[in-house]
């Protein structure tokens, strides 16, 4: 057996975490130690997954990096492996860690060490999710990302923090539970959680409609759609800004990883009859919430609210079932995983200033930090899906994919794109340009090196794979192939049986 | 002769017991050297336990006496928690002084009596044990005598469970007037089905059962108790007597009553469901740690009970495993309960705790681990234990057990959280001493890092439990 290099990643920085519980806390000099230890430690982890995406085979769909261990003697063996899927929500993760560890590092104050602890585990937990290759692994840790958030949110948040936390916590969990019933019943369906066997094994239809629904009442609420969406906004609002980038770029892209890896794959009957549901609401969501963040006047909420408007993009491409779709909904996933992050650093780093994350707080900076504004500008723009930026790929590529499907929802959903345009635009007139109307704002500083660092390699990101997309096409394209057929095969069987 | 070699931890226990009991009267001052003593003989008889191959089974006495794998491992599992909760609550009992020579000496009759229960094969044998058990815990609930709480939960406990034990009694004659037997082989032999008088018999011994492991309905004695005695006896009573009573459950409803499966299932899932209901709606409002904790057990004892109810041996087993982990889950609990302590005084009250992430670091990361574990949240250990009894309620296709299950662990989520909201997003308070205790230390740690690095290896109780074969 090879080195067990997804082994390695997930716990790599489990390990820095227990090496920094360890550190002595030091107030004087901020932790350095510690800071030292995160930074090595998540750097050294982006640096691993870049070079797992060399050696990955871009032309097989199997699972690739397999390991297998003994884990629940008689149920359940510790199963890893990636496939093109996978593997860039794995990049995304390593590579959100980092920043938010050097973002963090200037505005927390409280508690600094026990961040990064916190951190670096949920690290762990969420690339667990995206390595696992049993349904009862995924849960392990799609569960287990949980406890780290609901202390991220609670200890460090602001001040309806408590009733946010427990709000994130409460409503996932109930929608996990179903989850859990609906892994447990498949055991003894099938004889096995391994879904690389379950694809194979194919799961009665007969109980297909009932387990599709308790995988969809978690995930829906992870995702999160509407209606079952008002945690986020909550919890994104209350988050510290690292908290809020974590949240947006990975924890919500664990259900659109989900949607496509078991509700396409293991139940694919069950998924072309609830495609009905998915779309409409998909569409409610990307227009109610489209139209409410035009209304905040908070900063993140905004940014929230739009969030779940881009995540119904992504549902409805996952359930268009084309290549063009499900590949955008990836695509969308990943560049809003960088957008969104970005969005929150940005707005964090004005909140660090200013302590007020009021839109009407701000007008005018445009003259007072201008590099800041420029870097703000091109994230709006990535928000809104400007040709050029890695968003409008993602959005144009549902859009195609919707309109093969059905040409009432593309036109429906094509109108989020124009809101999303009104409401990030607005945001962006309201904060940067106009009038300086508050006099605080004078004293501001621009943004400082590490800022810069963090908010321009995201914004290169951004542009890079805007213009330039194959990288990542390349690498889903087979695995996307392969589920597509698998699914079709699976319909046309069922179908065909069903004449008979 | 021969019979005697096979109860050599029980015969080791008494003649301890009344040896200490000796010591304590003849000499002055030696309520340490006893509370020490009694951890040693605890550890020397669950050495004594295992002595034996404990894969083979025979009966003693007249068919009265059952030596198993699970009448051992389960006088193992009673014997050694007996020792852990002595060893966490040492300092505790000096502090508040109840160190008396007959505070450990009650410990170890009351586990005697448990021990018995466990691997009592007939009705007599059974009864005994139990009122060995419950009477020397009466003394114990009201040891206090200083605290008028102590003596009200005492004289609370002892009627509600006197009155239970009587049920109980009532269950056994009744069962013995319709068979002929006291002996549980016989019964399970001569037991009519048709015979409707039988089944009166088992309601009223399962009523007394469930009185024993605070089961809704009879769970009322649970929270005053729970709060009224001293702290060390109320971790004793969430832990030990919890094994005794499971194994007695498993052994009447699997043996003797098995062929009436039809007639106790549903009492049992009736049980279990509102057990689980009210152990996670009514602990919501509490203050107290000790009655939340009280609460919890009770849900908790519905989980256990909804393993039972299925009737296969994965339901058994899966129960027992929940159990042993929630043992060490509320071990660990009941330790960070007893380092709440200012200046010599113990507080309960959860408020009191709040901000203790900025005082004790350590205590709170242990706390924290252990109230998600209670909540079953994965990866730590208490998930596990759900994720067994929903594997083998699922495989019944009792759906609508395993989802009501479900839907309360969300709801005592709550009430979890809420623990560890006060302890790591409150302002601080005064800070606890700091404790130098070893039995406490040594029970923090080692219940921890069960708890944490269970999901590395969790085949490793399946396999001593798989053993368990009954069907």
């Amino acid at each position: 057996m090879n080195f067990p290099i997804l082994s390695f990643i997930i716990f790599f920085p489990l390990i820095g975490a227990l090496f920094i519980l360890f550190i002595k806390n030091n107030p004087e000099n901020n932790n350095l130690n510690a800071r030292y230890v995160a930074i090595f430690t998540s750097f050294t982890n982006f640096a691993l997954t870049i070079y797992l995406w060399f050696l990955f085979d871009n032309l097989s769909s199997d699972f690739q990096f397999v390991e297998n261990r003994e884990w629940l003697r008689g149920y359940v063996n510790f199963r890893l492996g990636i496939d093109g899927i996978s593997i860039f929500f794995i990049l995304l993760t390593a590579l959100i860690i980092p920043i938010c560890v050097l973002s963090v590092i200037s505005s927390i104050k409280s508690r600094l060490k026990e961040f990064l602890v916190t951190l670096l585990v949920l690290e762990t937990l969420m690339i667990g999710v995206f390595c696992s290759l049993d349904l009862v692994i995924f849960y392990l840790f799609f569960e287990g990302g949980l406890i780290p958030m609901f202390l991220i949110i609670g200890i460090w948040g602001g001040p309806r923090r408590v009733y946010s936390a427990f709000k994130f916590f409460l409503f996932t969990l109930l929608g996990s539970v179903l989850l859990l019933i609906a892994i447990i019943s498949i055991y003894w369906i099938t004889g096995t959680t391994d879904f690389v066997q379950l694809y194979q094994l194919k799961i009665p239809v007969e109980y297909q409609y009932i387990l599709w629904l308790a995988f969809f009442s978690s995930f829906a609420v992870k995702m999160p759609m509407w209606p079952v969406h008002t945690w986020l906004p909550d919890a994104h609002v209350e988050a510290p800004t690292a908290g809020s980038v974590v949240l947006a770029a990975i924890l919500l892209k664990m259900a659109g990883y989900g949607f496509i890896r078991f509700s396409l794959g293991l139940f694919p009957v069950a998924s072309h009859y609830f495609t009905p549901l998915i779309f409409s609401l998909s569409i409610v969501a990307i227009l109610y919430t489209s139209l409410v963040a035009l209304m905040q006047d908070d900063m993140k909420k905004l940014i929230a609210y739009s969030s779940v408007a881009h995540m119904g993009f992504v549902t409805l491409g996952i359930f268009t079932l084309t290549h063009q779709g499900l590949e955008g909904s990836i695509y969308q996933m990943i560049s809003h995983g960088l957008i969104s992050s970005a969005l929150f650093l940005s707005v964090g780093m004005l909140y660090d200033r200013v302590h007020s994350r009021l839109i009407s707080t701000y007008g005018g900076l445009v003259n007072i930090v201008p590099k800041y504004s420029i870097l703000f500008m091109i994230f709006t723009l990535g928000a809104l899906g400007l040709p050029g930026t890695s968003g409008f790929v993602g959005e144009f590529l549902i859009l195609i994919g919707v309109f093969k499907i059905n040409i009432l929802i593309a036109v429906l959903a094509s109108f989020g794109v124009i809101f999303a345009a009104a409401y990030m635009l607005w945001l962006y007139k309201r904060v940067i340009f106009g009038k300086l109307k508050n006099k605080e704002l004078n004293n501001i500083s621009d943004l400082n090196k590490t800022e810069i660092f963090i908010l321009s390699s995201l914004s290169i990101l951004i542009i890079f794979f805007g213009i330039y997309p194959d990288p990542i096409f390349n690498t889903i394209k087979v695995s996307i192939s392969h589920l597509i057929e698998n699914y079709n095969y699976n319909l046309t069987v069922y179908l065909s049986n069903l004449n008979n | 002769m021969d019979q005697i070699n096979h109860i050599i931890p029980e015969l080791y226990l008494s003649i301890s017991i009344m040896g200490l009991l000796m010591i304590g009267v003849f000499y002055k001052n030696c309520a340490n050297f006893i509370y020490q003593s009694s951890l040693v003989v605890l550890l020397i008889a669950f050495i004594l336990i295992f002595i034996n191959p404990i894969d083979k089974s025979l009966f003693l006495f007249n068919n009265s006496y059952k030596i198993d794998y699970l009448s051992s491992l389960m006088k193992g599992i009673t014997l050694i928690s007996a020792f852990f909760v002595m060893l966490s609550s040492y300092d505790y009992v000096k502090t508040i002084g109840i160190n008396k020579i007959e505070y450990p000496i009650l410990i170890l009759s009351s586990v005697l009596g448990m021990i018995v229960m466990i691997g009592s094969y007939d009705l007599m044998v059974f009864y005994i044990g139990l009122e060995l058990q419950s009477l020397a815990l009466y003394v114990l609930a009201s040891f206090n005598i200083d605290n008028t709480r102590s003596s009200e939960a005492g004289l609370k406990y002892f009627v509600l469970s006197a009155l239970s034990s009587g049920l109980l009694l009532y269950g056994c004659s009744l069962i013995y007037g319709f068979t002929n037997s006291t002996n549980f082989d016989v019964i399970a032999f001569n037991l009519d089905k048709l015979n409707f008088g039988s089944t009166f018999g088992i309601v009223f011994i399962l009523v007394g059962l469930a009185f024993k492991i605070s089961a809704v309905p009879f769970h009322m004695w649970a929270p005053d108790v729970y709060e009224g005695s001293p702290t060390s006896i109320t971790s004793f009573f969430s832990i030990v007597p919890k094994i005794a009573a499971l194994t007695v459950f498993i052994r009447f409803l699997y043996v003797p009553f098995i062929s009436l499966i039809d007639h106790w299932q549903m009492i049992i899932v009736f049980i279990s469901i509102s057990s689980m209901i009210l152990g996670a709606v009514a602990a919501i409002g509490q203050n107290n740690i000790k009655r939340l904790m009280a609460y919890s057990s009770i849900g908790h004892i519905g989980f256990v009970l909804a393993g039972l109810s299925i009737g296969t041996n994965e339901g058994i087993q899966s129960s027992i495993i929940y159990l042993f982990i929630y043992l060490v889950m509320n071990l660990g609990m009941f330790t960070c309960i007893f380092m709440m302590k200012r200046k010599n005084i113990f507080y309960e009250n959860i408020e009191e705790l709040s901000g203790l992430s900025k005082n004790h670091p350590v205590i709170s990361i242990c706390l924290l681990i252990f109230l998600f574990s209670l909540a079953g949240i994965p990866p730590l250990a208490g998930f596990f234990a759900k994720f067994y009894i929903f594997m083998s309620v699922i495989k019944s296709e009792m759906y609508f057990l395993a989802i009501i299950g479900l839907l309360t662990t969300v709801v005592s989520a709550f009430y979890y959280l809420r623990i560890v909201k006060i302890i790591y997003f409150d302002e601080p308070k005064e800070s606890f001493d700091i404790s130098t205790n070893y039995g406490l230390k040594i029970s923090l740690i080692l219940s921890t890092l069960l708890i944490l690095a269970y999901f590395v290896y969790p085949s490793s109780l399946i396999e001593f439990i798989s053993n368990i074969n009954l069907i």
